[in-house]
C-alpha cells in the first residue's frame, strides 16, 4: 500500500514539475529567453489564488480557468515590455543568452520582493477538497488527486497542440531553426512572443494547482525555476515530450529520496540526477545530437 | 611583459592607492571606518574575482555564495583546531576542489549548463552541510571565538585584493588570458585555433572560486554566530553580480568602480527600506541592464576615447574635410561603430 501511496505522490509532484519545466522549455527553447523569475510567476499565481480564496470565496478551479488566460496576456507583456529591446540589442543567440538570465534575474528580485512585501516570509495554505478519496484501497487526499490530473491534462493538451496544429508546427520550427523560421512564412517574433506567454500561462496555472495541496511562501519559487531548469535540459531544450518525462522522474526521485533517505536531501538527489545526464547524455536524454 | 606592467602608470597608482588604503586604520580611529572598509574590501574582491572568470569568457556565475559560504563554514567548524594560516589554506583547498568538480561537469559544455548547476550550487552546499551538520555531528549553528580584531580582517582582506588584481593583471598577459578573451568572443573559434578551451575556462574558474572562499574565511570571524542559512545567502552572488556589471566586468579595475557605489546604496536601502530591499534591488538590477550593458568603466573609456578622437581630429585637420563640419565627431562615431563590432561579435 505505501507502494501506490508514492507513486500517486510522486505523480503529483513529477506531473507539476513537468508543467513547470513545459513552461520553461517554451520560453527557452522557442523564445531564447533564459526566464530565470519563471518560478516566482507560479508562486505569485498561488498568493493570488489564496487571495481570491480566502477573502473572496472563490472556488480555486475557478481561479484555475481565470489564471490560464491572466498568465498569458502577464507574460505577454513581460515579453514585450521588457524582453523585447534585448531581443532587438543582442546580436547572436549567446548574447541574448546573457541579457536574458541578467534581466530576468532583476524581474526575479522584483517578483519576489512584492509577494514579500505583500505577504512576508511565512508559509500559506488554504482549506480545499483535503478529503481523502480511495484509490486502490489507498486513501489519497482529493486536492492533490485534482491537482494531478488537472496538471496531465494541461501538458498533454499542449502536446497535442504542438504535435497536431499548425500553431504547434511553427513553434516547433522555431525550436529546431529559429534563424530559417521565417523563410516558410513564420513570423519570428510573433512566435517567440507568443511562445513566451503560453509557456507563462503554464506556469501560472501550476501555480494554482501548487497552492491546493502544497504550503507555499514567497521564497519558493527559486527552487522551482532549479528544478524545471535541469528538467529543461533532461528532457532536451525545447522538447515538451521529453519535458513530460524528465519531470515524472524527478518527481519519483524526489519522492523516494524523501521517504527513505531524508527530506533535507532532495535538492542533493537533483543534482545528482542532473551530474548524471551532464556527464552521460549532455544533450538531454530524451534530446537528439545536433 | 614584465616591464610594461612596471612602466604602467596605472599599475602605480594602484598600488598607491592600496598603500594609502592600508594606511586608514593608522590615523582613523572610528570603528565605523574600518567596518564599512571591510564591507567595501569584501565585495570588492568578490567582485574582482568574479569578473576573472566571468568577464572574459562572458559565462554567468551564479555560485559566488556557495563559494563565500564554503569558506566561512569552514572556518567555523575547524577554528578551535586549527592555526589561522592552515585554516586559510584548508578553506582556500575545499574551494578549489568544489569548483574544480562544478567546472570538470559543466565547463566542457555550453554556458546554460553551467548557469544552471551554478544558479543552484548554493541551495545544493547549503542543504548538504545542513544534512550533515544535523545527522552526523548534530549541532546546527556554530560559535566563532577568534582572537582576530577589525583591523586585522581589514588589512587581510586588502591584501587579498592586491593579490586579486595582481593575479588578474598576469592573466591578461599570458596566453592563458589571451584565451580566455578569445571564448569569450566566439568559443568555436578558440577551439578551431587549437585552444583548449575547457582546461583554460576550468583553471580561471577554479582561481576565482578560491578567492571567492578565502573572502569567506577571512571575514567569518566578524559573526560570532554561524548557521548554514546566514552564510549561504543567495542575496549574495546577486549583489557581487550587479556590482561587477554596474562597474564594467571587461576591465579589471572595471568591477570596483561598481563596488563603491553600490555598497553604499545597499547599506542605505538596507537601514532605510528594509522590506522593499529585494524590489529596489531588483530595480536596481533591471536599470544597469538596460542602460549599462557593458558597465560604468566601459562608457567612461567611450566618452574618453571620443573625446581624444575629436581633438585629434582639431589638432591635425581633418582626414575627410569635405564632409563637413561635424567631421570630429563622425570619426568618434566610426571608431565607436568598430570598437562596438569587437565588444560584441
Amino acid at each position: 500500500m505505501l507502494f501506490i501511496e508514492l507513486v500517486v505522490a510522486a505523480l503529483t509532484l513529477g506531473g507539476l514539475y513537468a508543467l513547470i519545466a513545459m513552461g520553461l522549455t517554451l520560453q527557452y527553447g522557442v523564445a531564447r529567453i533564459m526566464n530565470l523569475s519563471h518560478g516566482e510567476f507560479m508562486i505569485g499565481a498561488g498568493f493570488v489564488t489564496y487571495w481570491l480564496v480566502t477573502s473572496l470565496g472563490v472556488n480555486p478551479l475557478w481561479a484555475l480557468a481565470f489564471s490560464l488566460p491572466a498568465g498569458f496576456v502577464l507574460q505577454w507583456l513581460v515579453y514585450s515590455i521588457l524582453l523585447t529591446p534585448l531581443v532587438r540589442r543582442s546580436a547572436s543567440a549567446a548574447a541574448l543568452e546573457v541579457d536574458s538570465i541578467l534581466a530576468t534575474f532583476g524581474i526575479l528580485f522584483i517578483v519576489q520582493g512584492i509577494l514579500l512585501v505583500i505577504w512576508g516570509g511565512g508559509f500559506y495554505s488554504y482549506e480545499f477538497l483535503s478529503v481523502p478519496v480511495q484509490v486502490l484501497g489507498v486513501p489519497v487526499a482529493a486536492n492533490r488527486l485534482l491537482a494531478a490530473i488537472a496538471a496531465f491534462v494541461l501538458g498533454i493538451g499542449v502536446y497535442l497542440v504542438l504535435a497536431r496544429t499548425r500553431w504547434g508546427a511553427a513553434l516547433r520550427a522555431m525550436a529546431d531553426a529559429p534563424q530559417f523560421a521565417h523563410l516558410v512564412g513564420i513570423n519570428p517574433r510573433l512566435m517567440a512572443t507568443f511562445a513566451f506567454a503560453l509557456g507563462g500561462a503554464l506556469v501560472v496555472g501550476a501555480g494554482v494547482l501548487v497552492s491546493m495541496f502544497l504550503p507555499f511562501s514567497a521564497t519558493m519559487g527559486v527552487a522551482f525555476t532549479m528544478k524545471a531548469l535541469v528538467i529543461v535540459i533532461m528532457g532536451g531544450v525545447g522538447n515538451v515530450l521529453g519535458c513530460l518525462l524528465a519531470g515524472l522522474l524527478l518527481g519519483f526521485v524526489e519522492t523516494l529520496t524523501a521517504r527513505f533517505l531524508d527530506p533535507g536531501l532532495t535538492m542533493a538527489a537533483v543534482f545528482a540526477i542532473f551530474l548524471l545526464v551532464l556527464l552521460l547524455r549532455p544533450q538531454g536524454l530524451f534530446g537528439r545530437v545536433r | 611583459m614584465i616591464r610594461t606592467f612596471l612602466r604602467s602608470p596605472v599599475t602605480w597608482g594602484v598600488l598607491l592607492v592600496l598603500v594609502l588604503l592600508a594606511s586608514v586604520p593608522l590615523w582613523v580611529s572610528s570603528q565605523y571606518v574600518v567596518a564599512y572598509g571591510i564591507n567595501v574590501l569584501q565585495y570588492g574582491v568578490l567582485a574582482t574575482a568574479w569578473a576573472l572568470f566571468s568577464g572574459p569568457t562572458r559565462y554567468i556565475s551564479l555560485a559566488t555564495t556557495a563559494f563565500f559560504g564554503m569558506g566561512a563554514y569552514t572556518v567555523a567548524v575547524l577554528s578551535e583546531t586549527l592555526p589561522w594560516g592552515a585554516l586559510l589554506l584548508v578553506a582556500g583547498v575545499l574551494g578549489a576542489v568544489l569548483a574544480l568538480i562544478v567546472g570538470l561537469s559543466t565547463l566542457r559544455l555550453s554556458g546554460v549548463h553551467f548557469v544552471i548547476f551554478t544558479f543552484g550550487l548554493a541551495e545544493l552546499v547549503r542543504q548538504l552541510v545542513t544534512w550533515y551538520e544535523v545527522n552526523i555531528t548534530r549541532v546546527i549553528g556554530r560559535y566563532i571565538f577568534l582572537d582576530i580584531s577589525n583591523v586585522d580582517i581589514y588589512w587581510q582582506l586588502l591584501a587579498l585584493l592586491a593579490l586579486v588584481l595582481f593575479t588578474g593583471a598576469v592573466i591578461q598577459r599570458t596566453r592563458l588570458g589571451l584565451v580566455l578573451r578569445v571564448i569569450g568572443e566566439d568559443e568555436l573559434v578558440a577551439q578551431h585555433l587549437g585552444m583548449n578551451t575547457t582546461r583554460a575556462k576550468v583553471a580561471l574558474f577554479v582561481l576565482s572560486a578560491t578567492f571567492m572562499t578565502l573572502v569567506g574565511a577571512i571575514i567569518s570571524p566578524r559573526w560570532t554566530y554561524i548557521d548554514p542559512a546566514i552564510v549561504f545567502n543567495p542575496t549574495v552572488s546577486f549583489q557581487v553580480l550587479i556590482m561587477a556589471l554596474l562597474g564594467g566586468a571587461g576591465h579589471l579595475l572595471g568591477p570596483l568602480t561598481g563596488v563603491i557605489p553600490l555598497t553604499a546604496l545597499f547599506e542605505l536601502l538596507a537601514a532605510r527600506f528594509p522590506n522593499h530591499f529585494a524590489v529596489l534591488l531588483g530595480v536596481t538590477f533591471l536599470v544597469i541592464v538596460y542602460l549599462l550593458p557593458n558597465g560604468v568603466f566601459e562608457r567612461v573609456h567611450q566618452w574618453w576615447r571620443r573625446l581624444r578622437v575629436s581633438r585629434m581630429g582639431m589638432q591635425t585637420g581633418s582626414p575627410q574635410t569635405y564632409a563637413g563640419v561635424a567631421e570630429g565627431r563622425e570619426a568618434a562615431d566610426v571608431s565607436d561603430a568598430v570598437d562596438d563590432n569587437e565588444a560584441r561579435p
